[in-house]
């Protein structure tokens, strides 16, 4: 990686000193990383196999290097994931010899602790498995890939986001957070998550992962796929619920553009194959990244308000 | 109101490459159109998303109101909308051709002051928003001051609703001379006044045909080009050790790096160094830009220091040229603002936290409360309660290398904790309140009413 400069603006106001924008994130990024291994005794990573937590992941070999990364990280493991997804998974842990903890929905279904719900939709079960595995490994901080610019509910999240022992967000228990001074103290089970990327936005992510070349997983490009319409998304067919009546399978030229449970996870119409292509249909896309492709969101006006309150991201 | 149905603009190749960052703060009370001025840049300059545009129409519809309400795109939490208010500090995020943004989006309401402190304290440009109607007021006043005591480098007064005074500029000027004569007393360094109106889209990203007396940037123009980085051969050099960097691997046998984020100005390898605040002193080896080595590094660049001697280092020091090395003290004298709900109170003994380094110290001393509507002064308050400002004295139990905030605002700065259950207390500013005012120009030059 070289540091660009960015280029003096006509005016000439920007010193040769300016930062380029993700220059500058990726120095927070990892001011924020290095704060955490600093001040907290068992911080986790969260990583699905997603672009954001493969960024987080990259930024945390950058923080470190040359020595390996102090975190673990920690799968929430909804049984409906992508194959792909879960190979890479796989694979990135052992090239960078990194320990991996699962917590699985799967687990808990049959155990009965959990129901499965109706619609097959498995994102809002992750929250008791990942609590009870953050209590159970006494976990204090636990990073996560979320960003500010991907729903409204999120955009008054800390960087430092204090946790009660049921992982509970209080918006209103949230601390102010001033110049680059976090304040991570906690009491015995509570944990604080912590959020790197949370000033970036998905064009800086794709952005990021071009220029220091990123290997992603094949689901990000476009490729052909058996799929079905569901709510207005296109959701891969398969045995966790889905063509049902009257809903057809038809293969179609798709890619994702953001990567969790199969059941709410929509792919786009793309022909976008490499890095470069996928940057420009984003940029010229008007529907962020969350209104495209996640059913989730969509539940209700303040569904993620109350899902962070539970303690899912 | 413009049409929401607009075909979409794709990126430009340039806005594809590295920009610069520039982050600001708004602050404004909600009858200002803060929201609206917010709502209309994020429309205009086609940040908004087909899909948040169509569930603001929807809320609008909701609502009986017959065009979309852009304030709604920034309403955030359910009690905000049930409130009709905004309670805390929002991020939002644009980006144009020439520059990224992230805007600290804070309510104006006077039991805010702690968000609008929160908000400028990253911030390198904060707008003061007035009602062309009411011109200064006495948020005004107390707006332009956070700024001030902040040192925010660019202050942006954004006459709002010039619309409903019929775009008369001899208004918009006796507004400008006014907020700008003020705020210079307060030693704002840089101060911009815009005419605009949210509601209509005036000069907020395309320039009004309403106010042809009005040769300036429009405010979006000016957000791009303002300048975001300064001359660091000014800066006093700092680099705060957040962790040691150890592999000791076979490869890395004797690797020891000490990685932290440069607060303020630049190193270069080969310059002698000192460790505060143990005095020690060595020289820069090597310097690592997560990866890369350089020659020279300079904030806000993360980077990784190797120094030419075995020196005991670890988390909580602070590296500088030994040329440059400020004075280390057990007191601390500062302007603080308190933003906890509990009061803080003379002997209270909490933690502070400067840089990277964390110290128990004791509250020795509370001078003065300042009113921030006419900056008087109040001599022995006893305590302050959440949202006050004033002068502190306190005791640390170590030394630490505090430099006054006019100096460096990362290095100058500290937060209080409370020892009990961790709650940020207070946020401090060591040294002086504001800086000494600069002389008022007499003459606006031709450039857009920067006075």
């Amino acid at each position: 990686m070289t540091t660009t400069v960015a280029d003096v603006s006509e005016e000439g106001t920007d010193s040769p000193y300016a930062l380029s924008h993700l220059d500058a994130l990726e120095s927070e990024a990892v001011h924020i990383f290095r704060e955490v291994a600093g001040e907290f005794e068992r911080p986790v990573v969260l990583f699905s196999g997603g672009k954001d937590s493969i960024v987080m992941l990259h930024l945390a070999l950058k923080a470190f290097a040359p020595a390996a990364v102090p975190f673990s990280l920690l799968h929430v493991d909804t049984g409906h994931n992508f194959p792909e997804v879960l190979e890479y998974r796989d694979r990135t842990v052992k090239k960078h010899g990194l320990r991996l903890h699962v917590a699985s929905v799967q687990d808990y279904i049959d155990r009965g602790v959990l129901k499965e719900r109706p619609d097959g939709t498995r994102n809002p079960l992750q929250t008791l498995p990942l609590t009870e595995k953050i209590q159970a490994e006494r976990f204090d901080a636990v990073f996560g890939g979320g960003r500010r610019d991907e729903e409204k509910a999120r955009a008054k999240e800390r960087v430092f986001s204090l946790r009660d022992e049921f992982s509970q967000w209080d918006p209103r228990r949230q601390r102010p957070e001033l110049w680059n001074l976090y304040n991570g103290r906690h009491a015995p089970g509570e944990h604080v998550r912590v959020f790197p990327l949370s000033n970036w936005t998905e064009l800086d992510v794709w952005q990021y992962i071009a220029r220091e070349g990123i290997e992603l997983p094949e689901i990000y490009f476009a490729h052909e796929r058996e799929v079905f319409q569901r709510a207005g998304m296109w959701l891969t067919a398969g045995g966790w619920g889905g063509p049902k009546g009257g809903e057809s399978v038809e293969k179609r030229q798709v890619r994702y553009r953001t990567v969790g449970d199969m059941s709410c996870t929509g792919a786009v119409d793309s022909d976008a194959t490499t890095l470069d292509a996928v940057i420009a249909e984003i940029a010229a896309s008007r529907l962020t990244e969350r209104g495209a492709t996640r059913a989730d969101d969509k539940m209700s006006e303040a569904a993620m308000e109350d899902r962070k309150r539970e303690g899912y991201f | 109101m413009t049409s929401t149905a607009e075909p979409t603009v794709p990126l430009s190749v340039e806005q594809l490459s590295e920009t610069t960052l520039l982050r600001f703060a708004t602050a404004g009370s909600v009858d200002d159109g803060k929201s609206t001025l917010v709502g209309r840049l994020l429309h205009d300059s086609k940040s908004v998303l087909t899909d948040q545009l169509e569930a603001v129409e929807h809320a609008s519809r909701n609502r009986g109101q017959d065009t979309p309400d852009l304030a709604l795109l920034t309403d955030g939490l359910r009690a905000e909308r049930e409130q009709g208010i905004t309670i805390d500090v929002a991020y939002r995020y644009f980006a144009t051709a020439r520059r990224r943004f992230i805007l600290a989006d804070t309510p104006g309401h006077v039991q805010y002051t702690r968000n609008m402190v929160t908000g400028a304290s990253t911030a390198e440009l904060t707008v003061v928003l007035v009602d062309a109607r009411n011109g200064v007021v006495e948020q005004t006043r107390r707006h332009a001051a956070i700024a001030a005591l902040l040192r925010v480098p660019h202050v942006v007064l954004a006459v709002n609703k010039m619309d409903l005074i019929e775009y008369k500029e001899s208004v918009f000027a006796a507004i400008a001379e006014e907020f700008t004569a003020y705020a210079s007393e307060l030693g704002v360094p840089e101060i911009t006044a815009i005419p605009i109106s949210a509601l209509v889209g005036d000069n907020v990203v395309d320039p009004s045909a309403n106010m042809d007396w009005y040769g300036g940037p429009t405010f979006l123009e000016h957000l791009e080009t303002v300048p975001v980085s300064h001359d660091l051969t000014t800066c006093h050099a700092r680099l705060p050790v957040q962790y040691v960097i150890r592999p000791q691997t076979a490869e890395h046998p004797d690797y020891r790096g000490y990685a932290g984020q440069i607060a303020a100005g630049a190193f270069r390898v080969g310059e002698a160094v000192t460790v505060l605040p143990s005095g020690r002193t060595s020289r820069i080896s090597g310097i690592d830009l997560l990866g890369e080595p350089v020659d020279v590094a300079w904030t806000t660049q993360s980077v990784t220091v190797l120094l030419e001697d075995d020196v005991d280092i670890s988390r909580g020091d602070l590296l500088v040229p030994t040329k440059d090395a400020p004075a280390t003290t057990q007191d601390v004298e500062a302007t603080v603002c308190h933003v906890a709900d509990a009061p803080l109170t003379i002997g209270h003994r909490v933690l502070l936290k400067h840089g990277t380094r964390t110290v128990k110290a004791i509250v020795k001393d509370i001078p003065s409360r300042l009113t921030l509507d006419d900056l008087s002064l109040h001599p022995h308050p006893g305590h302050l309660v959440a949202n006050d400002i004033g002068r502190v004295k306190i005791r640390t139990a170590e030394p630490l290398p505090v430099d006054s905030y006019a100096d460096s605002r990362r290095t100058g700065s500290f937060i209080l904790i409370d020892p009990s259950d961790g709650t940020t207390l207070t946020a401090g500013m060591v040294g002086e309140s504001f800086a000494s005012p600069e002389p008022v120009k007499a003459e606006a030059d031709d450039d857009g009413w920067d006075f």
